[in-house]
């Protein structure tokens, strides 16, 4: 059974719980790495797994169809926004080939009250972002590629995530059966 | 003609935050009062621990003189002090300067990189408490 969407409302959480929470996580994540670009990559991966997860999640909420080409994937990312974080980001700056986008975001709940300290250039902040797009594109059989371009926590005006589509994944019959 | 001095003390009974703000031109300035108005508002840290008992107020209004200097204090709930020693009375625009940096100081602490009790080095909170300075102290 599908989950029911009106679900979701009741379970609504304060935005700033949600910028504390991970705020804590990230910092804490760097005492214990103690390097920026280990916390970038374990963001990621976090981003990765609940994206695999989420991907679920979203196609029982909205019973979205197949995709069949990236512009409409960009229109689901897009809505997918909405549902989990009440984001609109914009999508923009297509490629000539329609295989690369960008998401604009002009607000950000992740870093509401954040200001990076000066030493922590590299630090992706935000990581668990385009982790979560990978992985769950990947789990709808998309592999793509997903980075940020501009960050308002570094001074940008808007916060851009760019997502390149690089090829379908096959189903394959795993080694050893038949 | 008048000058503040406004320092955020930790719970530590240490400075986390320190700014003057002033009229009188530096070049102008006959002497400087930094050393002693830094003696002042710590002289008066002991007055403002008297004092939040007999309010449930934040601001605890002017508590303290020495000679020409008024001392004013605003407690927050984690018993963070904010004070200003000034030469003039101005109630109503000290009032106005703690909440507005009540306001940016709680904001500043949902930093997640801020650790509470560490000096302020923000560059956006050096901003802000320029320009409410300049808009409650000095108007």
């Amino acid at each position: 059974m599908s989950r029911q969407a009106s679900r979701l409302d009741a379970k609504k959480v304060n935005s700033e719980f949600l910028t504390l929470t991970y705020g804590a996580l990230v910092t804490q994540m760097l005492r214990d790495f103690e390097n920026a670009e280990d916390v970038n990559k374990q963001l990621e991966r976090i981003g990765y797994n609940m994206g695999m997860r989420l991907i679920e999640d979203f196609l029982a909420r909205t019973s979205a169809p197949r995709c069949l080409e990236m512009r409409e994937t960009a229109d689901r990312i897009q809505q997918a926004f909405r549902i989990y974080l009440n984001i609109q980001p914009t999508i923009s700056n297509w490629s000539p080939a329609s295989d690369e986008f960008s998401l604009v975001f002009d607000s950000n709940p992740l870093t509401e009250f954040v200001e990076l300290p000066p030493d922590l250039t590299n630090l992706r902040y935000s990581a668990i972002l385009s982790g979560c797009i990978r992985g769950a594109l990947e789990m709808v059989q998309l592999e793509v590629q997903c980075w940020f371009v501009q960050d308002q926590l570094k001074g940008d005006n808007v916060t851009e995530l760019r997502v390149k589509f690089v090829r379908r994944l096959e189903e394959v019959i795993p080694a050893g059966e038949d | 003609m008048s000058t503040y001095y406004f320092v955020i003390v930790g719970q530590n009974d240490n400075p986390i935050y320190e700014k003057e703000f002033s009229t009188v031109n530096k070049e102008l300035r006959k002497e400087d009062h930094r050393h002693l108005t830094q003696f002042i508002a710590h002289a008066a840290l002991d007055l403002v621990d008297e004092h939040k008992w007999k309010t449930a107020n934040m601001q605890l209004k002017s508590i303290d003189r020495f000679n020409q200097w008024f001392v004013s204090a605003f407690i927050t709930a984690s018993q963070i002090r904010f004070i200003i020693v000034h030469d003039n009375k101005n109630d109503e625009g000290i009032k106005n300067f703690f909440n507005e940096m009540y306001d940016t100081y709680i904001k500043n602490s949902m930093n997640a990189f801020y650790r509470i009790n560490t000096p302020i080095k923000s560059p956006m909170f050096e901003k802000k408490s320029e320009i409410f300075g300049r808009k409650y102290l000095l108007s």
